[in-house]
């Protein structure tokens, strides 16, 4: 597994630092917010490899940095500790035959083609980089994990929003279950938090407006003064490989991936629907597939974005499918701690899921001061809490009324 | 070396990011430079940048040496 997020580099002290309860939103410095009615965000942060921050140098050669977008960049460095922590960089042709990549990503390169549309708005068409286009393009991050470790295997990457992450994992290890492949390279990328980026979801009212001055307080899923998300940009990519074959070669095996669902909500372009139904009908899905009760599954990772009606939506969901086992059960949204990564969401989220499952650790829901709305279940305010997790569920909502779930469960 | 020469590899140096002491009159940016075929467009648009010139797509191909480039931006310039 392999990550970049606003907590910075590396799966162990980006989990270190989560469960410590740290937060990894700021105050936008990379760009004027000053017409920008939110001004924070979670940004990977700049520095050197030693530090767990990121000096794109240090991962990706100088005169192909400006051949993609950041989202790109991002999804690279995940990819490298990635295959790194998997020991999964074969040589041999069929191996790489064997081996498919399928990273996506919300919105993709944003900040590239704003750039452009200056250029060509300023007369400077000439101008334009023959790089543009690939940049930009949103399956050029599976392309270029393709590319540097020669993974021939089926090449394809999900766009389904905030939904992205989830919906590449879950397709990942459905194309292994199917034969596609043996090894997928699977996971999400996202860097918006750019002008137009920022704007964009600011004119969609969805971002967090009144903790400009107090950024890591931004971020409060279920909270009762939440009032929208917090931009995050960020990577994660999980290396999937079918069982045996992991067995096989004496991999590292973090959890199994047993149970996937997706829905749809067939109802409006932003807002979930309002009962509830479709997430409903995605966790159900997901739990069928894997073949397990709620009962048996002690934790969920929330879509939680700290949204005013989307949190308690979820929430309603999920004590609707859990019945009485809700009071047994552990939920927390991560996205207090590193905000919304969009089309990264999912992966990021489901490695801490993975990890919460490895440590029997449930990580926080930060700033979770006073709920909205009472619950059975326990949302892990503020401080991490030990659990004995054999099973997580991981949800994943996106604009368009897209919903997916993914299920993992202690490797046996 | 002309101004036009450093300059050209000072550009070739940076778009490429390949050691200068390669970077002679007679490489070629495909077959000595590591270029691909998007590279040497983006180099071709850094000279038109740098030297304030047009340089055409037909010329623009037969550009495909270090010394292809001075000459042509030399002529250009004298123009």
């Amino acid at each position: 597994m392999g990550i970049a997020c606003p907590l910075g580099l590396g799966i162990e002290h980006v989990w270190k630092r989560l469960t410590a309860g740290e937060s990894g939103i700021g105050a936008i410095q990379s760009f004027d917010t000053s017409a920008l009615p939110s001004k924070i965000a979670g940004q990977v942060p700049q520095g050197p490899k030693a530090e767990g921050k990121l000096d794109v140098a240090e991962w990706i050669p100088v005169k192909d940095v400006k051949k993609m977008d950041r989202f790109i960049q991002l999804a690279l460095v995940a990819a490298e500790e990635a295959v790194q922590d998997a020991g999964w960089m074969p040589e041999a042709e069929e191996d790489r035959i064997r081996t498919g990549v399928m990273i996506g990503s919300g919105i993709g390169g944003l900040p590239t083609i704003y750039e452009a549309s200056v250029l060509i708005k300023e007369g400077k068409i000439r101008r334009l980089s023959p790089f543009f286009i690939p940049s930009a393009l949103i399956n050029l991050a599976s392309g270029h994990v393709s590319i540097r470790y020669g993974f021939k295997g089926p090449n394809h990457s999900v766009v389904t929003a905030c939904a992205t992450g989830v919906h590449a994992l879950g397709d990942a290890a459905r194309l292994i279950a199917l034969g596609d492949a043996d090894v997928m390279v699977a996971g999400g990328a996202e860097a918006a938090v750019s002008e137009i980026g920022m704007a964009g979801f600011c004119a969609s009212r969805a971002l967090s407006t009144a903790f400009n001055d107090t950024p890591t307080k931004g971020s409060r899923p279920w909270d009762k003064d939440r009032d929208g998300f917090v931009m995050g940009e960020g990577a994660g990519v999980l290396v999937l490989e079918e069982y045996e074959h992991a067995k096989k070669r004496g991999a590292k095996i973090y959890a199994e991936v047993v149970g996937y669902g997706m829905s749809g909500d067939a109802h409006h372009i932003t807002a979930p629907s309002e009962d509830g139904d479709g997430a409903f009908r995605s966790m159900r899905a997901a739990l069928a597939s894997a073949g397990v009760t709620p009962d048996q599954v002690q934790y969920v990772n929330a879509h939680g974005t700290s949204t005013p009606m989307g949190d308690d939506l979820e929430l309603g969901a999920v004590e609707r499918l859990w019945g009485d086992a809700a009071k047994g059960l552990a939920m927390s949204s991560t996205k207090s701690a590193v905000g919304h990564l969009l089309g990264a969401a999912g992966a990021v989220e489901g490695i801490f899921s993975v990890l919460a499952i490895r440590d029997g650790i449930a990580p926080p829901t930060l700033n979770l001061d006073e709920p909205s709305k009472e619950s059975p279940i326990d949302r892990v305010a503020k401080v991490a809490q030990e659990r004995k997790i054999e099973v997580a569920l991981s949800n994943s909502f996106g604009f368009g009324g897209t919903n997916a779930s993914i299920v993992f469960r202690k490797a046996a | 070396m002309s101004d036009t020469a450093e300059k050209v590899k000072k550009i070739v140096v940076e778009h490429l990011g390949v050691d200068e002491a390669k970077v002679t009159p007679e490489a070629s940016f495909i077959d000595d430079l590591g270029a691909d075929s998007l590279d040497t467009v983006e180099l071709v648009m850094a000279f038109e940048e740098a030297f304030g010139v047009e340089i055409p797509d037909d010329a623009a191909e037969k550009i495909t040496t270090v010394k292809d480039a001075i000459a042509y931006i030399d002529e250009k310039k004298a123009a």
